[in-house]
């Protein structure tokens, strides 16, 4: 594994970086707040983002992608996350992009995939319910057999990306009950099916959140992905991924709040000098710098431990799942540390809703606690290295 | 058979044929070798092993040919390094000579002063000691009054300096002394070599709260140095000590990082002490609090040892160090702190031990080591005054 950028990934960096930042980011995700927009992204902002090539990151050839992973993804997701960009990449891409890629027939790449990777069409996952906290097992859906058909029923909350979404990959319990890794099946939803309704949440973060609710919904064997019962490992797989690709824009997100911090800190005079003089701030900025220095190198690292060997991106080194947790972590701790430490720099003015900088604080926690915060991803390490 | 080939076969021949052959076997790779005048022998060959490396140049492998050194390339180094980690061999010499003030005297010194004193140091016949603080000279190291005034082509030493290690059984001594008293206190200061072993210098060695320690406090009563021994000139010394505490910081980064890498190779020697002394349930550290705090350091340490991987690769793949290289002495001292009090806490009463009855040796040389570990965010700098390089230099914070 090599811890540094080829020209290749410096340069998507760079360009990844100049797309975010060309437009006042914060600007847009504010008033897509204000104005209660149903979507909460833009849909040509992420056309473009498709017509870059970011979509089509870490798919195979074969199923129209460029064969690229998530050493390279994570640097697409910082960029956004310096931006804070609420577009559905992650959701549509990673969660349940992945998911059919791995697990799909010919026929869910065609109608799904395909159209996903041309950001035609957004996907969703929807694997949670109110009382899953952290726990995959905990089905949102319960599918029932129905002569040869399912019928699930249930209700999913917090499905990133959810809301106008065009399909959903969806975690039910067909057999067992919580606790139980078999028994979990994923079926592939599309947004029209009758008795599947869609409610936009509001959260903190003001990123586009759903909540599903299926009264009897219909599918078929067809919308099986992968094996009945044995979508477990599937599920787990992808929320991995996803996890990695969201401590990418974890990364970018304090990155950027520690830079307009310490710019803050530069030109902010109290007493007649720049604040930034003082000692009891520098200390602070500094140990927020080696906190943002060692979450890099775990980003980077559990990213290419999901890679493997170059290109092979099904092939994941032994103890990528331990890097996986190693750097949600990490993240999660760094991010919420910097991001309320931005707060108290920036004193009474980071408090107000107009100054910017509140709204990493709110996007730092939202991030923490999605996939697992730092205590659970302790455990699962744990737990991993045999203790 | 490429030139990076052929070396590493006749280092081959050389470390697992030639030389066991000659010496009747090698030294084991925990025997250090500090040389000097009196060596002190941590194995019975470790001074025939470090005498015959030298004469190949292999104990400064980078070090040019002229000055005793290896004149080898950095791969030709590293291939150095992965030959005597495999073959279990120690460095053949280690010490201050080779990691300070010899690099020091490459950048600074004139080419009288590296003939003279460079040879030394690779055949491992001089030991070398370092005087930078004193009483009232720590992280404001530029306030050292230790005085040296000009009597003909001698200099006249007084005062005193602490903290020196190893001090009672180097030979030389490297440090910084007031030639001018008026001015900006960093103008004025002069670097200088000088021979240990006169009548005006005293070493007293100090206990620590660790009960030891390699530290010593030095004194000089009109002790002698030669003019010709003046580094880069009178007046200069704050540019030539800052520069040689770059090399101390990387020296010692590298020490705790390398600890880093060897515990990884080891497994969890922490989980194992956790199961040890808590017992397992489950299959789980029985303690839910302390196992966290066991995962906790594991993913620390794991990560700084990334960080240290990273900022390795990107000076392989051709980058200068980047900012990332700042926190490494920081960083590491404070792990290690962390890992020496989760240690006390993991056995409990029994991590109290000083000396004799009820404890075992491993509890007893625990008790020192979490207290000899205090040091470590002090010496070579302290936390505090890491902070303010990293504020300053990196974050470009106003003073």
């Amino acid at each position: 594994m090599q811890l540094v950028l080829t020209e290749d990934q410096a340069l998507l960096q760079r360009t990844a970086l100049d797309f975010v930042t060309g437009t006042p980011a914060i600007a847009r995700l504010r008033k897509l707040r204000d104005h209660r927009d149903e979507r909460g992204y833009a849909l040509d902002r992420y056309a473009k983002m498709a017509e870059l090539g970011w979509t089509a990151i870490p798919f195979s050839e074969a199923d129209g992608g460029l064969g690229a992973g998530f050493a390279e993804l994570v640097l697409v997701t910082e960029a956004m996350g310096r931006g804070l960009a609420p577009e559905p990449l992650i959701p549509s891409i990673v969660l349940a992009g992945r998911a059919i890629a791995l697990g799909g027939s010919a026929a869910h790449k065609a109608s799904w995939l395909a159209p996903a990777i041309a950001g035609d069409k957004v996907l969703a996952l929807a694997y949670a319910r109110r009382d899953s906290r952290f726990d995959l097992t905990r089905a949102p859906v319960r599918a029932a057999r129905d002569g040869d058909r399912f019928r699930l029923t249930g209700q999913a909350t917090q499905v990133w990306g959810g809301h106008l979404a065009d399909a959903y990959v969806v975690a039910a319990r067909t057999a067992g009950d919580d606790g139980d890794r078999d028994g979990v099946t994923l079926f592939v939803v599309p947004a029209a099916t009758p008795g599947v309704t869609s409610q936009r949440q509001h959260r903190v973060d003001s990123l586009n959140v759903a909540q599903l609710t299926f009264d009897s919904a219909a599918l078929g064997e067809a919308d099986v992905l992968g094996d009945v019962d044995h979508g477990h490992a599937l599920l787990a797989r992808v929320v991995d991924e996803a996890t990695v690709a969201l401590t990418g824009e974890m990364l970018g997100g304090m990155l950027e709040a520690f830079e307009r911090t310490v710019a803050y800190l530069r030109e902010r005079r109290q007493f007649g000098v720049p604040i930034g003089s003082f000692q009891a701030l520098k200390h602070r900025a500094a140990r927020l710098f080696m906190e943002l220095e060692l979450a890099r190198s775990a980003v980077m690292a559990a990213a290419r431990a999901l890679d493997g060997g170059r290109g092979a991106i099904d092939g994941a080194q032994p103890d990528a799942a331990q890097l996986v947790s190693l750097a949600k972590a990490r993240a999660s701790d760094a991010y919420v540390l910097i991001a309320n430490e931005a707060i108290q720099l920036h004193g009474g003015i980071g408090m107000t809703d107009e100054h910017d900088i509140g709204f990493f604080l709110k996007r730092a926690r939202a991030s923490e606690l999605t996939f697992g915060d730092a205590a659970y991803h302790r455990d699962r390490f744990a737990a991993l290295e045999g203790y | 058979m490429t030139d990076a080939e052929r070396f590493r076969a006749d280092l081959v021949e050389l470390l697992e044929r030639e030389l066991p052959a000659r010496l009747g076997g090698l030294p084991p790779p925990t025997a250090d070798y500090w040389g000097g005048r009196n060596p002190e022998l941590p194995h019975p060959l470790s001074r025939r092993y470090c005498e015959a490396m030298a004469e190949r140049g292999l104990t400064a492998p980078t070090w040019p040919t002229e000055y005793g050194g290896g004149g080898l390339g950095k791969q030709e180094a590293k291939i150095l390094l992965e030959e005597l980690r495999r073959l279990q061999l120690p460095p053949p010499l280690v010490g201050f000579g080779l990691s300070m003030i010899g690099p020091t005297l490459l950048q600074f010194g004139t080419e009288a002063q590296r003939r003279e004193h460079l040879p030394k140091i690779t055949r491992g016949e001089i030991r070398w000691a370092q005087g930078y603080s004193e009483p009232n000279a720590g992280s404001d190291l530029a306030s050292v009054q230790a005085s040296a005034r000009f009597a003909g082509d001698d200099l006249i030493l007084n005062g005193q300096k602490v903290w020196t290690s190893y001090g009672d059984k180097a030979d030389w001594m490297f440090g910084i002394f007031r030639t001018d008293a008026g001015g900006k206190k960093q103008e004025g200061i002069t670097f200088l070599l000088l021979d240990m072993a006169q009548p005006g210098v005293e070493v007293r060695p100090i206990k620590l709260i660790s009960g030891a320690s390699p530290f010593c406090e030095t004194f000089f009563s009109d002790a002698r140095a030669h003019a010709k021994d003046v580094i880069a000139g009178v007046g200069q010394g704050w540019t030539v000590a800052k520069a040689l505490l770059g090399h101390e910081r990387n020296m010692i980064g590298d020490l705790f990082g390398a600890g880093a890498r060897t515990r990884r190779a080891g497994g969890n020697a922490l989980a194992e002490l956790a199961r040890a002394y808590l017992g397992v349930k489950d299959g789980r550290i029985a303690d839910p609090v302390l196992r966290d705090r066991v995962a906790q350091l594991a993913m620390d340490e794991r990560c700084f040892a990334l960080t240290m991987q990273r900022s390795a690769d990107s000076v392989k793949a051709g980058h200068k160090p980047g900012p990332e290289s700042s926190i490494f002495k920081i960083g590491g001292t404070e792990l290690n702190q962390r890992r020496q009090e989760l240690m006390v806490a993991l056995r409990g009463p029994q991590a109290l031990g000083w000396e004799g009855e009820g404890f075992d040796e491993r509890e007893l040389a625990q008790t020192r080591d979490w207290l000899r570990s205090r040091g470590n965010t002090i010496e070579g700098g302290t936390s505090e005054v890491q902070l303010n390089i990293i504020a300053k230099h990196v974050l470009g914070l106003p003073d």
